[in-house]
């Protein structure tokens, strides 16, 4: 067999076996099994989810630090002791420093709530709790609501 | 030569332009809050800026692999025509989603923050790529250079992480938070992993044409690069989600990958700049100058993204302006660095009498050093934030922000910086390029 074909069979047989290897990692990854305890948002969280996501919120905000930095981040801000609902439902309409003034309705705060309430949930962030080990690894400290 | 992939060009400078414009003026907003805040807030300029400079290096790379599918390979470009079509269809989708999100219209993930329903003719225009792609490639070629296979890789998985970025559309999909959120990151992750194919393809092409060495693209040691970048597209994505309450190996896989990303690169770059004859040097003065400089960043941005894929550093980092600093690193200082120099190419063979201007070697000088300082504002930005993090002495967002006043102009100016020497770049390219496609 001659050099370059065997070059093209060997190069299209590494790619065979990852794609291979991909295919499986996906399907894992989108069955539930691969994550913690299945947690499930509302109905209610959904329609918050939805208006956090038409106002763009993560352009300035972050859950479990991903998003903007203009802003603080979110995770954990209605479980926070010196922040929480009642904090939330001040600022959310009040256009505090570069945040604009929304003119959202009450029904549309408690949408909001509860996805926080139900992001609060999953997970800390920053997550004071985590666990150092040899070889540079972390492991995260799970709240007991997934576990 | 295609006349649409110098159009591709031109769009994508454009759209650098656009970005670095609305990057400027959204940077604004970090020492002037109320800068704007009810007609042009930041929640409106940072998707205009996140937007325009996907665009850039979609668009560029588009129009690159559309010149040398055309013009410089052993291939015919199958369809002028879908190219054009192509071209068509990227720009009035452009134009949408400028308007999606100036009218709150919008899908409001980070990356794909445009109306959802775009993704259709998006999708449509990728396939489209594909097709005129796979066709052109196949022709004659038996022992596919490692750029082909890059191209096509590149081209294949933007379709499937495009679509995956899209599945949160599904609502038992989206029901599930944390992997939404994981998967939501993912194809973010492996988003900018395809683009990366079809960028860092583009060096090695231009890396085997300056220095008309076909073994190049040949070589194990590219193709075992090759792999790497393919294996770390696929799995090396978990950097972004590490701190994310997800199953350990997950975190394990995408650890190990992720240790292995960019020393080939360096290496292949760093060896053909070390073993390039100066006369060759000279005769494509601008690429070189280019790909040095995308050397350099490399080499820079290596260290930072090592160290952000050790978990126990990554815990620290993450959520900070640290993670900007890698982004903003590998966008300018690596892909655009790459996709300049392929510029200066196209622009240097088309128009062999074409003169550097000293305007164009002060701009590159000027955004290279601006560029170093802008990135160590958004460093020194980020220790002070995870400072605050996890060692906070209970000072409020707010005060931590003020405290950081000084920081972020200075972050300010060296983005203004930045801006200028690209904006002076992208003048002469468009004005050269319009030149070339009239007298053509």
């Amino acid at each position: 067999m001659p050099k370059s074909t065997k070059n093209i069979l060997y190069n299209q047989l590494i790619i065979g076996s990852l794609l291979v290897f991909f295919a499986i990692y996906n399907l894992v990854l989108y069955k539930n099994g691969s994550f913690v305890k299945k947690q499930v948002l509302s109905e209610t969280a959904i329609m918050g989810q939805q208006i956090w996501q038409d106002n763009n919120c993560t352009a300035c905000h972050q859950f479990y630090g991903l998003g903007g930095y203009l802003g603080p981040d979110l995770t954990n801000v209605i479980s926070d002791t010196t922040k929480g609902e009642i904090y939330i439902r001040n600022i959310i309409n009040a256009g505090v420093k570069a945040m604009p003034k929304y003119h959202f309705s009450e029904q549309e705060i408690n949408q909001l709530i509860a996805y926080f309430k139900a992001i609060d949930q999953t997970g800390y962030f920053p997550n004071r709790k985590v666990k150092e080990s040899n070889y540079g690894w972390v492991d995260v400290v799970l709240k007991d609501s997934i576990r | 030569m295609n006349k649409y992939a110098i159009y591709f060009l031109v769009l994508a400078l454009i759209s650098l332009f656009i970005s670095g414009l609305v990057g400027v003026l959204s940077s604004f907003q970090y020492i002037y809050p109320n800068l704007l805040k009810e007609s042009l807030h930041f929640a409106k300029l940072r998707p205009i800026h996140v937007v325009s400079s996907v665009s850039w290096i979609i668009l560029a790379a588009t129009g690159i692999i559309y010149f040398f599918l055309s013009t410089h390979t052993k291939t015919k470009l199958f369809s002028g025509k879908l190219a054009g079509f192509h071209f068509y269809l990227f720009l009035a989708i452009g134009l949408s989603i400028y308007l999606s999100i100036l009218f709150g219209k919008i899908g409001g993930r980070e990356f794909f923050v445009f109306a959802p329903l775009l993704i259709i003719p998006i999708l449509l225009g990728w396939l489209l790529f594909a097709f005129n792609y796979f066709k052109s490639v196949r022709q004659k070629i038996v022992n596919w250079p490692v750029y082909y296979w890059m191209w096509g890789t590149g081209i294949a998985f933007m379709v499937f992480h495009l679509s995956e970025a899209h599945l949160w559309l599904i609502p038992s999909f989206r029901e599930n938070y944390i992997r939404d959120l994981v998967i939501q990151w993912k194809s973010v992750g492996s988003f900018v992993g395809s683009w990366n194919q079809l960028v860092y393809g583009i060096s090695i092409y231009l890396m085997t044409k300056i220095k008309g060495d076909k073994k190049l693209a040949h070589g194990k040691l590219v193709f075992f690069f090759y792999f790497l970048g393919l294996a770390n597209l696929m799995f090396g994505w978990a950097h972004h989600t590490y701190i994310i309450p997800t199953q350990s190996w997950v975190r394990i896989v995408a650890y190990v990958i992720s240790m292995t990303e960019w020393v080939i690169l360096f290496h292949i770059i760093y060896s053909f700049i070390k073993s390039l004859p100066r006369e060759k040097r000279k005769a494509n003065s601008m690429a070189f100058r280019f790909l040095v400089a995308a050397d350099i960043w490399v080499f820079l941005n290596l260290i930072l993204a090592l160290l952000m894929s050790i978990p126990a550093i990554n815990y620290f980092t993450h959520g900070t302006h640290i993670t900007v600093a890698h982004t903003m690193g590998t966008m300018i200082g690596i892909n655009s660095m790459i996709l300049l120099a392929a510029i200066g190419y196209i622009i240097s063979v088309s128009q062999p009498l074409f003169q550097i201007r000293k305007r164009v070697i002060f701009a590159y000088k000027l955004l290279n050093a601006s560029l170093f300082l802008f990135l160590i504002t958004f460093v020194v930005a980020g220790i002070a934030r995870s400072k605050w993090m996890y060692a906070n002495q209970g000072a409020s967002f707010g005060e931590m922000q003020t405290s950081l006043h000084a920081v972020y102009v200075g972050m300010v100016i060296t983005g203004l910086l930045v801006f200028v020497g690209l904006l002076i770049l992208i003048v002469e390219a468009i004005q050269t390029l319009v030149t070339f496609v009239n007298k053509s």
